[in-house]
């Protein structure tokens, strides 16, 4: 978000609407109506004064209205922008023209009610949709008692609850009395898999969510006692079901398959009834219901359609297919994120990147010709290098810290400290003014150093830096000293130990800020090609993706023929042609001028950094080398192949994609098919494997579907643990129900056995609601065997990125970075990854070649100056530092006689692992040598503690 | 402790990327704890050299914290 934020090229409009979309892909022109948010963002500082002086209350939405607001205000302090805004319905000034308070108070000057509503027209190439999902209907939270009964809450209301910056600061209470709450109960699938209320579908996230909460809320009260009711439990996710292990054991949390019908009170509880799968029925009270709310189309999606002339499935969620799950009905128009599906964050991240590169792909023509770039003046080289001559600024931030620290008192301790040439206090050192005056004071002083004491430089260094940038200084001749943050804000109560902490804060930053050296901030060239290893759906999409946004690429596939899994399937599960969808793609593929298709090949090794890497393919024998700045993991997984189940043995039991070759044959397999057993989770979920392959409980209901077609009288069989036919999928799951097909659930500990007799085969099964096992004789037994890692160990050391347990190759950050690894330059996607059926695959492959042509399109890589520097004259060649260093970055290089450790400043990421570690301290770490971190060490104590002892002269 | 007249002085090694942030966000929570510690970060707590300890407690720390 704070990057967004801070993109030259990104405009963010805020309380903006859309009014029309004309013309077509490529020249759209798009009509948007803003209303005023009536605070000059430019000039707000986001102190918060404006809201503590405004008089009038209002419920505060983004908290779910269990707290209050002032119609001055901002949703929360991460905002982007961060800047506060006023609600103009609720507003004295804007309504009745009284009261102007905040206009009054703000000192920055940022409160204007001049401002009006306006519409703009926008002149776009492509137009991608991105509206999120809506909030189920009142009427169906009702049947389960909410409104009624105070203490049935939403799963929204209680992450709310449960949230340290929430309404009660992250004590868990119920709304009736203010109590702690001792038992607890979820009730799953609210507004989700219920006809009812029209949305038959799965949400996907409400499983995981209830499970997230309920360990937030064990972990606040580790008494409390939590029921969580599922249809079924569908945590499918990478990791999830992991996660949800370790939860049900950690916080003992009780799993409850049913559902419950309705909520009623007694007294000041709330009592449930529920009937679970062996017929019983079960009562029980619980202080508190929460509400695990599924996800909507949005309010507005019939508008958002009518404007943009798109189409919407049967739920109003976008319409779009699995082959090109990004791509609306209209040409030009994409979508991504909960609109197209409800989905998890991971999945929305990935979508979001896979748009754009479709957008860049229809745009690339036009690249380049509206972007904005920001230049600097040359470096003052001379000033420099200078006697350090170092300003210090104290920021009141408004009364955030002024109201706690003596601002004034800290600014003249800092006047004598050593090498300090000017000092001073600034009201709100980060407005767009005082930023200003800062470069000017900074000039007329001839200021080489400058020190900021104000908020935390996570948020505000680069701003600062930017500042120094513009007046032709080294960014990294910039310190910060956090008191307000760390301390004006945690020690509110103790004015003079925050006054003390800031000046200690202070002289430790201006110790550091005297031994600062200008980095170099220097840039690589990027050799404009792409490798993708893996010639599959996945691997294929990216290198179409990446080869139609320009650049040319080296597709590599193992095999003789491209397609990979996808070769094996028929149809998918939104009942496309399978084989039609990969004949495309290795059509388009084929013919593409920019990219090299290597059968049979397989990468060798491989050397290099982000944008420089060079790979040894070898081809039946003989081998060659590829020089490319980027590389994809799109190496697919596979079929996992059943042990037991006497699968091998009887020629009537078969794998799923087994039985989808042989429907694909035709009626003529399945004439004399009577009974049919599909047999769920072999090998997944703890039985060989850890994880849940994702896709086969849809594959399951689709295959059996497929069978009813052929041979309606056919009685299926469906053994599951959990059905997982999350999304859209569920619809396919409710149909194969009301055409007969029967489900019986097993657990792990008693799982279903296959007998081979005389004549056939039979499977035994423990049937819950009647109490005792039964035998099901079978025609056909099918195995759904999920999907297991490729060999990945290889490439996963070839490439120094790490694998899960499971064996799929680790994302960088599973919800911010899906498709990108540890290692700079590489990114992943497809069954590599993880378990996930087409439509998945597909987005991901566009996310993959988004991210790999940001480096290829800008034909440059900055590098961060905060790097490791090794002294070759003092390393001893021992290699420590290549062997512990997380990025690969450090590679060992012969000079003369001896090895020599050199840092790949591309590739570092400044952790300083290397650094600790040297025997010799040969390696510094840019902005944090030993020198200066000595130096702040002796700094923190006040007399000095021996400064320029020997540890800071080395 | 500090009822008991011992006020010591903490030097803290925080991460850039997880405690430093955690202290932070502890602030914008308006979260209060007592103002023992000075901070030095760092961009990782890979980067801490047992010597920047050791050099902590002699310079009169009465604890380290690194937290990362």
């Amino acid at each position: 978000m704070v990057e967004a934020g801070r993109s030259p090229n990104i405009e963010i409009l805020t309380s903006a609407t859309l009014k029309s979309i004309k013309g077509r892909a490529g020249n759209f022109t798009a009509e948007v109506f803003q209303q005023p948010r009536y605070i000059n963002e430019d000039l707000c500082t986001a102190c918060g004064v404006c809201t503590m002086y405004c008089p009038r209350p209002i419920a505060d939405v983004y908290n779910e209205r269990l707290d209050i607001t002032r119609a001055t205000h901002i949703d929360f302090p991460q905002a982007i922008p961060t800047s506060y805004y006023i609600d103009p319905k609720a507003c004295l000034r804007v309504n009745y023209q009284t009261c102007n308070l905040c206009a009054q108070t703000c000192t920055a000057g940022a409160i204007d009610f001049s401002q009006k509503p306006k519409n703009m027209k926008l002149k776009v190439g492509s137009v991608i949709l991105a509206p999120g999902f809506g909030r189920v209907g009142h009427d169906v939270l009702e049947k389960f008692g909410y409104g009624r009964y105070q203490d049935v809450v939403t799963s929204y209301e209680f992450e709310r609850l449960t949230c340290a910056s929430g309404p009660t600061e992250g004590h868990l209470v119920r709304p009736s009395d203010q109590a702690t709450p001792k038992k607890i109960a979820f009730l799953q699938c609210i507004g989700s898999r219920d006809v009812t209320c029209g949305n038959g579908y799965c949400s996907s996230v409400c499983c995981m969510y209830a499970i997230k909460e309920a360990s937030v809320a064990k972990e606040h009260e580790p008494d409390l006692d939590i029921s969580l009711f599922f249809m079924d439990v569908r945590t499918q996710g990478k990791g999830f079901d992991a996660a949800r292990k370790r939860a049900e054991e950690k916080y003992g949390l009780n799993v409850i398959r049913a559902r419950v019908p309705k909520i009623d009170q007694i007294d000041s509880k709330l009592a449930l009834t529920w009937t679970t799968d062996d017929g019983e029925s079960h009562s029980d009270l619980f202080d508190m219901v929460v509400l695990s709310v599924g996800l909507d189309a949005p309010e507005d999606a019939h508008a958002i359609a009518d404007i943009a002339g798109i189409e919407l499935n049967s739920y109003d969620f976008c319409k779009t297919s699995h082959g090109a799950p990004l791509s609306t009905t209209k040409n030009g128009i994409y979508v991504a994120g909960a609109f197209q599906g409800p989905k998890d964050i991971p999945e929305s991240v990935t979508q979001a990147s896979g748009v754009a590169a479709i957008a860049s792909e229809l745009l690339k023509e036009g690249r380049g010709s509206q972007t904005i770039t920001v230049t600097y003046p040359d470096e003052d080289k001379a000033l420099e290098e200078e006697e350090p001559r170092i300003g210090v600024f104290v920021c009141h931030c408004g009364v955030n810290i002024a109201g706690v620290v003596d601002v004034k008192a800290v600014r003249d301790y800092a006047a004598s400290l050593p090498n300090v040439a000017y000092y001073e206090d600034t009201l709100y050192s980060c407005s767009q003014d005082a930023l200003k005056a800062i470069a000017q004071k900074v000039k007329e002083n001839r200021l080489n150093r400058v020190v900021i004491a104000a908020c935390s430089p996570r948020t505000h260094e680069p701003l600062f830096q930017e500042t120094l940038r513009s007046i032709g200084l080294n960014p990294a001749l910039f310190e910060m000293a956090n008191i307000r943050d760390q301390c004006a804000w945690v020690h509110a109560q103790e004015p003079e130990e925050a006054t003390q902490k800031s000046k200690d804060l202070v002289r430790m930053a201006v110790a550091k800020a005297r031994l600062l050296e200008p980095l170099a901030q220097p840039t690589v060239d990027v050799t404009q090609k792409a490798l993708v290893l893996g010639g599959g759906a996945a691997g294929m999409t990216v290198a179409l993706s990446i080869a139609d946004q320009g650049f040319e690429t080296v597709l590599v596939e193992k095999s003789k023929v491209l397609g990979g899994n996808l070769r094996k399937l028929t149809w998918t599960v939104d009942g496309q042609d399978a084989r039609k969808i990969l004949k495309d793609l290795v059509r388009k593929v084929e013919k593409h001028p920019k990219i090299d298709v290597m059968l049979d090949s397989e990468l060798e090794s491989t050397s290099g950094y982000v944008g420089n890497f060079t790979s040894t393919i070898s081809t039946g024998g003989k081998t060659e080398m590829v020089n490319h700045g980027v590389m994809v993991i799109a190496t697919g997984g596979k079929e996992y192949k059943p042990k037991g189940y006497c699968y091998g043995e009887s020629r009537q039991v078969l794998t799923q994609l087994e039985l989808e070759q042989r429907i694909a044959k035709g009626k003529s397999g399945f004439k004399t098919t009577k009974n049919v057993v599909m047999i769920q989770c072999v090998g997944s979920r703890g039985e060989d494997m850890e994880h849940c392959s994702r896709l086969c409980c849809s594959q399951a209901v689709k295959n059996a579907l497929k069978i009813k077609e052929l041979k309606p009288d056919a009685n299926i069989y469906i053994l599951y643990r959990d059905m997982r036919t999350y999304g859209f999928s569920e619809d396919l799951y409710r149909e194969a129900r009301q055409k007969g097909v029967r489900f019986l659930r097993y657990t792990p500990d008693n799982r279903p056995e296959v007998v081979k007799q005389a004549r056939g085969i039979k499977v035994n099964v423990y049937d819950r609601l009647l109490g005792e096992e039964i035998s099901i004789p079978a025609n056909l037994v099918v195995l759904s065997t999920g999907i297991a890692p490729g060999e990945n160990e290889n490439l996963s050391k070839l490439l120094k990125v790490p694998l899960t347990q499971d064996g799929f190759f680790l994302e960088a950050h599973a919800k911010l970075r899906p498709v990108e690894v540890a290692v700079d330059g590489v990114y992943l996607c497809g069954l590599a990854h993880g378990p996930k059926g087409l439509e998945e695959a597909v987005s991901q492959a566009k996310a993959a070649a988004a991210k790999a042509a940001i480096p290829l399109v800008k034909g440059k890589v900055a590098v961060e100056p905060i790097v490791s520097r090794i002294d070759k004259a003092t390393c001893i060649g021992c290699g420590i530092c290549a062997s512990l260093c997380p990025f690969n970055a450090i590679q060992m290089v012969k000079e003369g006689k001896r090895k020599k450790a050199e840092t790949i400043t591309a590739s570092c990421k400044g952790c300083g692992i290397c650094a600790s570690h040297c025997p010799v301290l040969a390696i510094s770490m840019g902005g944090f040598t030993d020198e200066e971190i000595f130096a702040q060490i002796h700094a923190f104590s006040p007399d000095g503690c021996g400064e320029g002892s020997e540890a800071e002269k080395k | 402790m500090t009822q008991e007249g011992y006020n010591p002085r903490i030097l803290g090694f925080f991460c850039h990327w997880c405690c430093y942030a955690a202290a932070d966000s502890a602030g914008v929570s308006r979260y209060q704890y007592p103002p023992n510690v000075r901070v030095i970060r760092v961009m990782c707590t890979g980067r801490i050299d047992v010597r920047f300890i050791l050099e902590a407690f002699r310079c009169g720390a009465d604890g380290v914290f690194t937290g990362g």
